[in-house]
């Protein structure tokens, strides 16, 4: 009951504070108060008149402390003229300007600045918008999951305004057509949703009329007491944005019973105060989005996009009701070029500062702009007053880590969610300095194993361990010269099977005698490379188990070719004297099986020699 | 699909394997014919045999990991199943607090009123690998959540397995049967079970320890090298620390060894292998606080203890029977050396056991020794679904052609039985046995198997290949050898025999794949916390009720809230929920489970009393009625019966049995009608109508109109249910005034 005490304080204050301020006057006020949704807006426009002889050049609004302490917006404009010949709009700087003496000390003091000083006998017409939020209050505070919610909304039906106020009116917008009960004053009116008191005609300074309304509203009361913002630019094309909210239902408490099965079968009926899901508005061609939690993702989400803009309907795990919280995370990808721009050597992002959710109230907005590694000179311009910080944030392969500039504000409702920028610099070199330590990274590592593979790193040299695999890589060198030198020589023997083929295609008997002539030296060539090798074999302890197999297999080879020379020899004999093809073959037929064997031998032992 | 085509790739490249190790073993003469490019080529050859062998590798290092991660393109990047979810809050607890207040965590938030000591009850191996790695990504500059490290920590040490099973396979067999036994275990869904992403739990790191230490070990016998052995003693520690499972490496080890010593197969390199590996092993491994001095005096760890202390007689008689000389004086010798050391043991073991040192064997154990144990004395341990006996389907699931190989692969091992074999022989028929007492154990069997089928395969399509190619290089020559014309004279055929063998085989290794790749993605990557269906349209229809409940407690309960569900809940109640659980996942004492039994298996007034005991708040049930989900609390409560009336007699179970028979339609009986499980799970459900065509009320899980559709809740009432009712949240009321 503060509130009415309060009221009536300032009834009593208005009484004595009575002389006005100065001598303007006002000669027509409007106001519309919107009670929709739980922000409530009050949109004022008044016609200001000097009656003084002074020049004036601001114009003061007052509103009672409670209402100033949950003002998250003013917005004062000045249009010229009227109807269709409305000229320009100009903003007016709004102060806080509590005059020293003559203030009842509930009342907070606004300053609009005007684009000229107003004369005596000039009239300026002004229009405010002003936004509250935590105004409106649940009464009955708790209610259960079938009833409805019902709010109370206190006002002024008079305008506590430091000047004399010729004429004024306020009507009162309600999200349906009931009201539970309001204060009838005269010149009451309630039609289609709209409680309309007034014209109250000249009003004195600081007059006070309380107004109290009951009305139902199930409207969503999504009410964020935490979003974190975090807006990281890539210069490789993306701007990332991740948002991370803590919600609240900041309407009526829930009580008792939270049935599924009402909730399922009538939800309309038996869970209209609870609201299910969320409607974020996205810039368009966002990509990449995803809508998660602490312990994963959230399955229920729709996205509707079209060229103007990307629709992103969630839904939080279970559906809210009053005093229910829930957490989440959404993020999305932007493509940069929508966003950032250069100008005069730097660049700077312009992007929209609150939060894309439809009607939603964020008790603390922190916005965190990551820039790029590297960036210098960073400031930042937001259209309202904002708390700003600096702090670093690590990502992927940073070493000095990426500027953050981190802007605070309380109570940010969607009228905040304008424009703002950030200025830095950033030089396009320092994109390359992750990938390139990456390649750095890569190389060093290749360049690791290759020392590791080429190093001798064993730290006792002198081991008996060591030594062995010393002699042991000796003798599996010596192994693969002498395979080498076998291999060689079979292909002699290949070349001489061949020639005999091209003796029975052309009978060229000397042809075939100087092949052999030149194998022959080959293969003796061949047999004095591989003597030294067989010996050292021979002589290497390492070696011994395997050294009857290597002896074995020179054996062979060797028997092989003494063969293979002896069919040769006997082959270009019997062409000499002329003798028949299947003679021929008869007479080479012993030898040429005996020759397949001992190849076969040959090849086996090779295997085996191959596999050490 | 993707997976599934590099599956069938991965295959077929372990098949070309042992194939391309023959083409390039053999210098090919008729092909070849100046010396200069010959010498070339023979440099090559050597080369790209090295090549194909890391490319396959490399390969299979690739498709054991992106097969594993089916869950995550099915589902998310999420923790799977109940204990994943312990172990991610610890190893976010570690890497938040740092290791020392991970070691002395006491953790009030489980097992209310109790407490677990955290540091001293859990195996770290897992978390602190999964530390390790973030805090190596971060050290990187990788900013990456802890969560992705858990979820990717399984697939990444399925992947590190494959290199162990190559080198174990190269060891045991050759390097051929090496790389089929990589690409075998890679997508063998035996080890998938419990290796897709997201399965973050100790065996996903305990098998690549196991096969690690059973590697080394091997490499140790039959090198008798000291780094080889110190280094298999390292991985048992790593072992120990990551999973329970160790028990099987401390008990095969020293079976072996036994098996060793009696077919006298002892060797110096045996001893020293054996000893090294026993002693360090075991220092190391009473490091890990929860095994602590277990090694010298638990009853499942005495058989390593005794096989040592034999070693030691064994060596000891050697070196005797050296210095004597004599044979009659060395048998008298050993038969009282080895009866009084038998003696001394039994005596030893006597005396620990009755003096209370040595504890006896667990009933884990004495319920793997004996499959019935468990169902009769442990219903805790039987109610798990995982410690069922396997049944022969979940065989052919988990292996397919393994089962057929397996057997082929033993024939090969005993045709060329060496220290190796005999070892791999012995691990996958122990294996094998446990499989088959204990559904989850098949994942301990797996290794074995994938190696012994490795070694079929690769024998197999290694003999084939050589009769198909020796026949080739005969056919140049004119005449046969003596001993190929034999060979040809028996099998006429044998060129096409061989390959249609080798078709076949490929046929058979082919469908492996295919049906590794199926299971893997029907079967095993469903992450059980998010459940999947297919709506009447063919769309895919999630059920995310688990979260959504648990994100409710999480959110709207006060932070000290106390949390009653059953204990299958417990981890991820905390995880997720973040609030304290009565009973969880780590079932250490059997009354406080059994007083949550009762006080589901009770009458809701004598219910209330046990929850105001143990200050209960809200109390969850998992109901699958309206969904059709048959894993539900109604499902599991006859255990709860059990585990409850195993502790407070009251409860009875026959009296929630209607002629032995379990039913909640209205023939049930009116015990179970009343009790609060009952109640808390049906509350209000006799007004639903589930499906079109039933009355209300009808249970869709058990296919029945329920019998007590008018429950009454006096001291409860309902807090929260999800969506598709799967999870039902209760508010315990406070006691009303007395005034």
């Amino acid at each position: 009951m503060g509130m009415f005490r309060f009221g009536l304080l300032l009834l009593l204050l208005a009484v004595h504070w009575g002389p006005a301020l100065s001598d303007l006057v006002i000669s027509k006020l409007d106001r519309r108060i919107d009670l929709t949704s739980q922000i409530v807006r009050m949109t004022m426009s008044f016609k200001v008149e000097n009656t003084g002889p002074d020049p004036v050049s601001k114009v003061s609004l007052t509103f009672p402390e409670h209402q100033a302490n949950n003002l998250a917006l003013i917005v004062a404009v000045n249009t010229q003229g009227k109807g269709k010949t409305r000229g320009p709009t100009t903003n007016l700087p709004i102060t806080i300007s509590q005059p020293d003496n003559n203030s009842p000390p509930s009342l907070i003091w606004y300053a609009a600045s005007l684009p000229k000083d107003l004369v005596k006998g000039e009239s300026l017409t002004i229009d405010v918008l002003a936004v509250f939020t935590h105004t409106l209050r649940p009464f009955p505070e708790k209610i259960t999951q079938s009833e409805s919610q019902l709010f109370l909304f206190q006002e002024s039906a008079h305008f506590p305004s430091p000047y004399k106020v010729k004429s004024q009116s306020m009507t009162v917008k309600l999200p349906t057509e009931n009201a539970e009960s309001y204060t009838k004053l005269e010149n009451t009116k309630f039609a289609n949703s709209e409680i309309k008191y007034g014209p109250y005609e000249n009003l004195p300074p600081f007059s006070y009329s309380p107004v109290i309304i009951h009305f139902p509203s199930n409207k969503p009361f999504a009410v964020a007491q935490e979003l974190i913002r975090e807006i990281e630019i890539s210069h490789w094309g993306n701007v990332q944005i991740t948002e991370h909210y803590s919600l609240i239902h900041g309407g009526a408490q829930s009580t008792g019973e939270f049935s599924r099965l009402d909730f399922q079968t009538r939800p309309h009926v038996r869970g209209a105060s609870g609201f299910r899901n969320l409607l974020a508005m996205l810039p368009p061609r966002a990509h990449s989005i995803y809508y998660r939690d602490a312990i994963g993702n959230i399955s229920t989400s729709n996205i509707y996009s079209d060229s103007s803009k990307t629709l992103l309907e969630i839904e939080p795990r279970y559906p809210m009701f009053g005093g229910w919280k829930t957490s989440f995370t959404i993020g999305y990808g932007l493509p940069l070029q929508d966003f950032l721009f250069q100008s005069e050597g730097s660049r700077f992002l312009n992007i929209t500062f609150g939060s894309p959710m439809n009607d939603i109230l964020v008790e603390n907005l922190t916005v965190k702009i990551v820039l790029p590694e590297g960036s210098k000179d960073i400031s930042v311009s937001v259209p309202f007053p904002v708390k700003q910080s600096q702090e670093t944030k690590f990502s992927h392969l940073d070493i000095a880590g990426r500027p953050t500039m981190v802007v605070e504000k309380t109570n940010a409702v969607p009228e905040h969610n304008q424009y703002f920028q950030v200025h830095y610099k950033f030089s396009n070199i320092s994109l390359l300095t992750e990938p390139l330590m990456l390649i750095f990274g890569f190389f060093s590592l290749f360049i690791a194993c290759i020392i590791y593979m080429h190093a001798d790193i064993t730290i006792s040299k002198s081991s008996p361990s060591y030594l062995a695999k010393l002699q042991w890589d000796e003798v599996l060198g010596s192994i693969q010269q002498l395979q080498e030198v076998i291999n060689r020589s079979l292909i002699v023997h290949e070349k001489l099977e061949a020639s005999l083929r091209e003796l029975s295609r052309t009978g060229d008997v000397q042809g075939c005698k100087a092949v052999r002539k030149a194998a022959d030296t080959l293969l003796k060539d061949l047999s004095k490379e591989s003597k030294p090798l067989l010996s050292l074999l021979q002589s290497s302890p390492q070696a011994a188990h395997i050294i009857h197999k290597v002896e074995e297999l020179v054996v062979k080879e060797r028997d092989l070719q003494e063969k293979i020379m002896m069919k040769h020899a006997m082959v270009v004999d019997s062409y000499e004297k002329k003798s028949g093809g299947r003679d021929i073959d008869n007479r080479v037929a012993a030898i040429q099986q005996k020759i397949t064997a001992v190849k076969q031998e040959v090849d086996h032992l090779l295997e085996f020699v191959e596999d050490i | 699909m993707v997976g599934k085509v590099d599956a069938a790739k991965g295959g077929a490249k372990s098949l070309q394997s042992p194939a391309s190790n023959q083409a390039t073993s053999k210098p090919d003469l008729s092909s070849i014919s100046t010396t200069f490019s010959f010498k070339t080529l023979k440099l090559k050859t050597k080369q790209q045999e090295l090549l194909i062998r890391v490319t396959i590798l490399g390969l299979v290092y690739i498709l054991a990991f992106i097969t594993r991660l089916f869950s995550v393109l099915r589902y998310e990047s999420m923790i799977h199943e109940f204990d994943p979810y312990f172990n991610y809050r610890t190893t976010l607890y570690l890497t938040e607090k740092g290791f020392y207040e991970f070691w002395n965590w006491f953790d009030s938030e489980s097992w209310y009123p109790l407490g677990r000591i955290i540091g001293g009850t859990l195996y770290p191996g897992l978390m602190v690998t999964a530390a390790i790695i973030y805090w190596t990504l971060k050290f990187l500059r990788f900013a990456v959540h802890i969560r992705e490290v858990c979820v990717l920590t399984a697939p990444f040490f399925a992947s590190n397995t494959t290199i162990v099973a190559y080198f174990f396979g190269k060891e045991v067999w050759d390097s051929g049967a090496g790389l089929v036994a990589a690409a075998l275990i890679a997508i063998c869904p035996g080890y998938i079970s419990r290796s897709v992403a997201g399965s973050y739990d100790n065996e996903g790191v305990a098998i690549f320890a196991l096969l690690l230490t059973f590697y080394l070990f091997v490499k140790a016998v039959n090198t008798g090298s000291l780094a080889w052995s110190l280094a298999s003693a390292f991985g048992y520690f790593y072992m120990v620390s990551a999973w329970g499972g160790y028990v099987f490496i401390i008990n095969l080890i020293p079976l072996y060894v036994l098996v060793l010593l009696i077919t006298g197969r002892y060797s110096m390199r045996l001893y020293v292998a054996y000893n090294c590996m026993y002693i360090v092993g075991m220092l190391l491994a009473m490091q890990i606080r929860f095994v602590g001095f277990q090694h010298v005096q638990s009853g499942e760890h005495m058989a390593a203890m005794g096989v040592f202390f034999l070693i030691q007689v064994f060596y000891f008689l050697v070196y005797v029977k050296h210095m004597l000389n004599d044979t009659k004086l060395f048998q008298a010798l050993l038969r009282i050396g080895v009866t009084s050391a038998v003696a001394v043991g039994a005596i030893a073991l006597g005396l620990g056991t009755a003096s209370g040192y040595i504890s006896p064997w667990t009933g884990r154990f004495y319920s793997l020794l004996d499959p019935t144990y468990a169902k009769d004395h442990i219903p805790i341990i039987a109610s798990v679904s995982e410690h069922q006996p396997t049944a022969w389907s979940s065989f052919m699931f988990d292996f397919h052609i393994l089962l057929f190989l397996f057997p082929a692969g033993l024939y090969f091992c005993f045709k060329r039985l060496s220290d190796a074999t005999i070892f791999i022989v012995m691990y996958g028929l122990t294996s094998m046995y446990f499989a088959g007492v204990m559904v989850r154990l098949i994942l301990v069997a797996t290794p074995a198997v994938c190696l012994i089928s490795a070694i079929a395969v690769s024998a197999t399509i290694k003999n084939l290949t050589q009769a198909i190619r020796g026949k080739t290089t005969q056919t140049t020559t004119k005449a046969l050898s003596k001993q190929q014309a034999s060979l040809d004279q028996t099998i006429p055929y044998l060129k096409n025999g061989a390959t249609a063998l080798l078709l076949g085989a490929f046929y058979l290794l082919s469908r492996y794949a295919i049906h590794c790749t199926w299971v893997t993605s029907e079967a095993y990557s469903s992450p059980s916390i998010v459940l999947a269906a297919r709506g009447a349209h063919g769309q895919r229809i999630i059920f995310d009720d688990y979260r959504e409940a648990y994100f409710w407690i999480r959110q709207n309960t006060p932070s000290d809230a106390k949390i009653m569900s059953w204990w299958d809940y417990g981890y991820q109640i905390t995880a997720m929920g973040n609030r304290t659980v009565i009973v969880d996942n780590n079932t250490w004492n059997n009354t406080h489970i059994a007083t949550v039994g009762r006080a589901m298996s009770s009458y809701e007034d004598e219910a209330y009393e046990i929850m105001r005991s143990l200050d209960v708040d809200y109390v969850l049930v998992v109901f699958g009625g309206v969904t059709g989900y048959s894993s539900d609390d109604i499902n599991k409560f006859l255990w709860m019966v059990r585990i409850g009336g195993g502790v407070f007699p009251v409860i009875k179970e026959p009296d929630y049995l209607v002629n032995g028979e379990y039913r909640v339609d209205k023939g049930a009986a009116p015990k179970m009608l009343n009790c609060l499980m009952y109640k808390l799970c049906y509350y209000r459900f006799g007004e639903l109508t589930t499906e079109y065509g039933k009355p209300p009320g009808y249970d869709r899980a058990r296919g029945v109109e329920i019998g007590n559709k008018d429950v009454k809740l006096e001291y409860l009432e309902e807090a929260f249910t999800t969506s598709n009712w799967i999870v039902r949240i209760y508010k315990v009321k406070p006691p009303t005034n007395r005034w």
